[in-house]
This record gives C-alpha cells, sequence and structure tokens, in this order.
C-alpha cells in the first residue's frame, strides 16, 4: 500500500467541460490523492455533476488536462433508481462487476463472493438477500456503495450521499467513507453541506468556474462561500458560517 | 379414473393437438421470459404496435406465397420507418405517432385480409391457426426459444443495471441504448415467430399477462421469469383443453386463459396494487 498522500489519483489542469460549445464549468485544477476526501462544493448547476461526468469519461474535456490513472466509480443519488425493480441489495452490488468481465462472461461465484464481501465491508451483511426499494435510504445509498467497491474503484464519486439520511445514517455513512479513504481510495463527495465538509481533508469550490481549492481550514471564508453560492448562505445566529440553504432543499 | 385419463390425454391423441402442444409450450416459455422484460422496460404498448404494424408485411406474404416470416419481418421494417418519420412531424408527440401508424398499417393489412377477393385463410394471421401449425413453424418456435432464451441469459446483469437505474448504468460500464437495441430486436424476433401461431391480435397476450401476472407473486428477476413462463405455458395448455372441449377458437381461448391467469395472481395477492 503506497504512503497516505503521495499517490496522485487525480490531477486536473485548467480543464473547462460542456455540453455544447460553451463550457459550463471552465478553470478547474486540482489534486487528489490516496487516501483523501474532497468535498466537491456548490449551487445546483454549478459543475458538480458535469464535473463527474467527466471524470467518468462520459463527457470529454473541452480544454486543459485531466491526468487520471485511477479507476472511478459513482454512487448515485439513490432516488433515481427504481424502488419497484425485483432486485436484492445482493443483485445491485454484482452489478459492479459487469465492468469487470468481458461481455460473453456472466457474473459467477467469485463475483458473487465479491458483492457479499462488498456489502459485509458497508455493514449490510444480513441484509443481502432484501430487496434494495425495502432498505433505508442509508441503506440503499451503502449498497451503491458496494457497487462501486465491486468494481474495485480507486476513486468513488458519490452525489449528494447525505440528501434526505436521518442523522444515524449520515453518522454511519461519515465512518464508512472515512474506511474508503482511510484503505488508500480516493473519495469526492458532491455536497450542501459546508459545515460537513470542514471534516474532510480538501474542498473543491465550483460556480460555473472553479471558485476555491485546498484544506477547509484556509479555503472556506466568507469571500470563497458567497462566491461559490451567490449570497445564498444562511448565517445561524451564532454568527459562524456553517450551512448553505440549497435552492431545492426539502 | 380412466375417463379422467382420457380427459386428459383427448386433446392430444392426434398429431394436431401435439403439435399446438408443443407449439403453445415453446412460445409460453419464451414469451413468459421475455415478457418479463417487455413489462419492466415499458414496452407492452411498443410490443402491441409492432404486432398490430406487420399485419399488412404478413398479409400480402400470405398472398403472394412468400414465406411469412419474411413478409412480417419487411412489414416491422416499414412499420419502425413510418413510426420514425411520423416522430418528427412537429406537434405529434411519439405516442401519437405510433398509434397514427400503427392503426394505418393495421388497418390496411385487415382491409387486405378480409377483402372479397382474398383466397381464405387470411383471418388466420389476425387470430392466430395454433391447430394449423407446420413443423417448420415448430422448428422456428424451438430455434426462437433457444435464441431468447440464450440471449436472456446472456443479457441478464446488463438488463437488470439499465432497468433499475438507466442513467448510471454507464456508470457500471453498460451501454443503455445497446440493451435496448438487444432487447428490442428479441422483442421483433419473438413477436415474427409468435404471431403465425397466436395470431395478430392475441400475440401480445403471451408476453404481457404472465409477467404481469408472475409480477404479483415473485420478488426477484429470474424466479419471476421462471413462473412467467410456467404460467404462460399452464394457461397456454389450458386454454387447448378450453378450446377442445368447449369448441371454441384456440387462439382466444389461450388468450383468455393467460388473462384469467393475471386475475387469479391478482386476486391471490388480494389486488395488491404495486407502483
Amino acid at each position: 500500500m503506497p504512503d497516505r498522500g503521495d499517490l496522485t489519483l487525480v490531477r486536473a489542469e485548467g480543464l473547462a467541460a460542456g455540453y455544447g460549445a460553451a463550457p459550463v464549468l471552465t478553470d478547474v485544477a486540482f489534486a487528489l490523492h490516496a487516501g483523501e476526501r474532497m468535498g466537491v462544493l456548490g449551487p445546483n448547476g454549478g459543475g458538480k455533476t458535469t464535473l463527474f461526468r467527466v471524470l467518468l469519461g462520459e463527457l470529454a474535456p473541452l480544454a486543459g488536462t485531466l491526468q487520471a490513472p485511477a479507476r472511478f466509480a459513482v454512487v448515485p443519488q439513490t432516488e433515481r433508481s427504481r424502488l419497484d425493480f425485483p432486485v436484492s441489495a445482493l443483485d445491485v452490488a454484482l452489478m459492479g462487476s459487469i465492468s469487470t468481465l468481458p461481455w460473453w462472461r456472466r457474473p459467477g461465484r467469485a463475483q458473487r463472493r465479491a458483492a457479499r464481501a462488498a456489502l459485509a465491508a458497508v455493514g449490510l451483511r444480513e441484509q443481502a438477500g432484501a430487496t434494495f426499494g425495502d432498505l433505508s435510504g442509508g441503506q440503499r445509498q451503502r449498497v451503491l456503495v458496494a457497487r462501486a467497491l465491486v468494481q474495485d474503484a480507486g476513486v468513488i464519486l458519490l452525489d449528494e450521499p447525505f440528501t434526505g439520511l436521518d442523522g444515524p445514517s449520515a453518522d454511519r455513512l461519515e465512518t464508512l467513507l472515512g474506511e474508503l479513504a482511510a484503505e488508500g481510495r480516493g473519495v469526492m463527495i458532491a455536497t450542501h453541506d459546508v459545515d460537513q465538509a470542514r471534516g474532510w481533508d480538501t474542498v473543491l469550490c465550483l460556480n460555473g468556474r472553479q471558485v476555491a481549492f485546498g484544506p477547509p481550514a484556509g479555503t472556506l471564508d466568507r469571500d470563497v462561500l458567497e462566491a461559490t453560492y451567490g449570497g445564498a448562505i444562511v448565517e445561524l445566529p451564532g454568527g459562524e458560517l456553517r450551512g448553505v440553504l440549497p435552492p431545492h432543499h426539502h | 379414473m380412466l375417463a379422467t385419463l382420457h380427459t386428459l390425454t383427448d386433446p392430444w391423441a392426434d398429431p394436431v393437438g401435439r403439435r399446438a402442444l408443443l407449439e403453445v409450450a415453446l412460445l409460453g416459455v419464451t414469451g413468459g421470459a421475455l415478457g418479463c422484460w417487455i413489462v419492466f422496460y415499458n414496452l407492452s404498448y411498443s410490443a402491441e404496435s409492432l404486432a398490430h404494424a406487420l399485419l399488412p408485411g404478413l398479409v400480402i406474404a400470405a398472398l403472394t406465397g412468400i414465406p411469412l416470416l419474411l413478409g412480417g419481418a419487411a412489414g416491422l421494417l416499414v412499420a419502425a420507418v413510418a413510426i420514425a418519420a411520423a416522430g418528427q412531424v412537429p406537434a405529434i408527440g411519439r405516442d401519437t405517432a405510433v398509434a397514427v401508424v400503427v392503426t394505418t398499417l393495421f388497418g390496411a393489412g385487415v382491409l387486405l385480409a378480409l377483402s372479397p377477393s382474398s383466397p381464405p385463410g387470411l383471418q388466420g394471421l389476425l387470430f392466430g391457426d395454433v391447430l394449423g401449425v407446420s413443423d417448420t413453424d415448430l422448428g422456428l418456435a424451438a430455434a426462437l426459444a433457444v435464441l431468447v432464451l440464450g440471449a436472456l441469459a446472456l443479457l441478464h446483469a446488463r438488463l437488470l443495471a439499465v432497468g433499475f437505474d438507466r442513467l448510471g448504468a454507464a456508470g457500471v460500464g453498460v451501454r443503455p441504448l445497446v440493451v435496448d437495441l438487444a432487447l428490442l430486436v428479441l422483442v421483433a424476433l419473438a413477436l415474427l415467430v409468435a404471431v403465425q401461431g397466436l395470431g395478430n391480435l392475441l400475440v401480445v397476450a403471451v408476453f404481457v399477462a404472465p409477467a404481469s401476472a408472475a409480477r404479483l407473486v415473485a420478488r426477484r428477476m429470474g424466479p419471476m421469469m421462471a413462473a412467467s413462463s410456467a404460467i404462460a405455458v399452464v394457461a397456454g395448455v389450458g386454454g387447448l383443453y378450453l378450446s377442445y372441449y368447449a369448441g371454441t377458437a384456440a387462439g382466444a381461448s389461450i388468450a383468455a386463459m393467460l388473462v384469467a391467469a393475471y386475475l387469479l395472481a391478482g386476486a391471490g395477492r388480494g389486488f395488491v396494487v404495486r407502483a
């Protein structure tokens, strides 16, 4: 295992991306090292999803360079999947093995074992046979993390994984993200929760362009937050900049 | 005792009955398994549309003596192109485009098939003629069963991944477009073969009804496909019995039994409505 922080998993320089000729995200420059958790902050439409799509190879950069020697996996928002679909937690975790097999090979015993191990790693050993749609929001999120583990991903991208989770579920997921990083992976978390991001290793603030990047302590000041969120900051009575009220919050 | 046995075996006493039994079993296994994906991919309407739209192709083939399979395939192709073209017309939605093309083509087919100058027997294309299947038809149905079941086994993980989360499928290395196309090709092939035994109007029943019934009783895709196939075969055989003893049309009897199976499954589940 390489030294923590030594191995660069992602390095972006002057990256721009978008869906037509006009980029929706510019000037992106950051590095993610093994063992790091990076919070990706920004308003809806600020470029978080676009950046993830570039990292996943679904979208070619319009400009700049991207070095990403690691294998990527994404943990999407669970509301997007069909909850009435007849799949178990194990079935979903097993989907992570598709990309590791040639197209004519069906997932077999080895893949099944890997999927069970991944479910155990996210604390869902007992729920392997449960229907995905019957699990709680936090459990579903962890099943999708298990799927990313089966993909053997060096970098795991999470799209607002804490949305809709209750306190204990969120704590549980936070612990899991810490474990994933401790094992030498890179973890990038798109989030609206500035306070939570302060606990991670780096933050990347996006609002159509890169506003700031660095360790949270020296990065998340008032100017950066205002440039990131355009003034939609909720200042709590204590005076500390804690949270941000996203437009769609419910 | 012996009388009961005779009651059960009489319909299969002659080759016509036995061939019908085999055809129904083969199409039931295929349609039942494929039907589960049709239902979960929301393709029921597309399947019904395709079945109706290929009628003119079948009728023209029957009138000119070219193989029905070729005629049906040509009919499908014309329908697909027409739907794509109609979908391009501004202010016509996809749904409407499909409906317009399908009713036009189906109407044309019915006109051709039922005109006084057409030879008798073309009604079989509408309502099916499962008691008239040839050895060639059986061979085709068997080949179809092998092809469809093999392809579904091969594609299982990918079909699950796309059905589960279409937008996220690329993230696990699956291209939804390829999976969709593969499934549509299987559906088209299955329709082409099944339509000759079960008829243009009733063929969709074998793809949709057993799968809908199985969905009410099974919680996983694999068991659901097995249950769906079993329901389709049992209902198909039941339909043949019904037809034999009640003197009803075979295709319609099978369709009725398929729908009855769904209602039974629904009643068994206490008509629990699932989203």
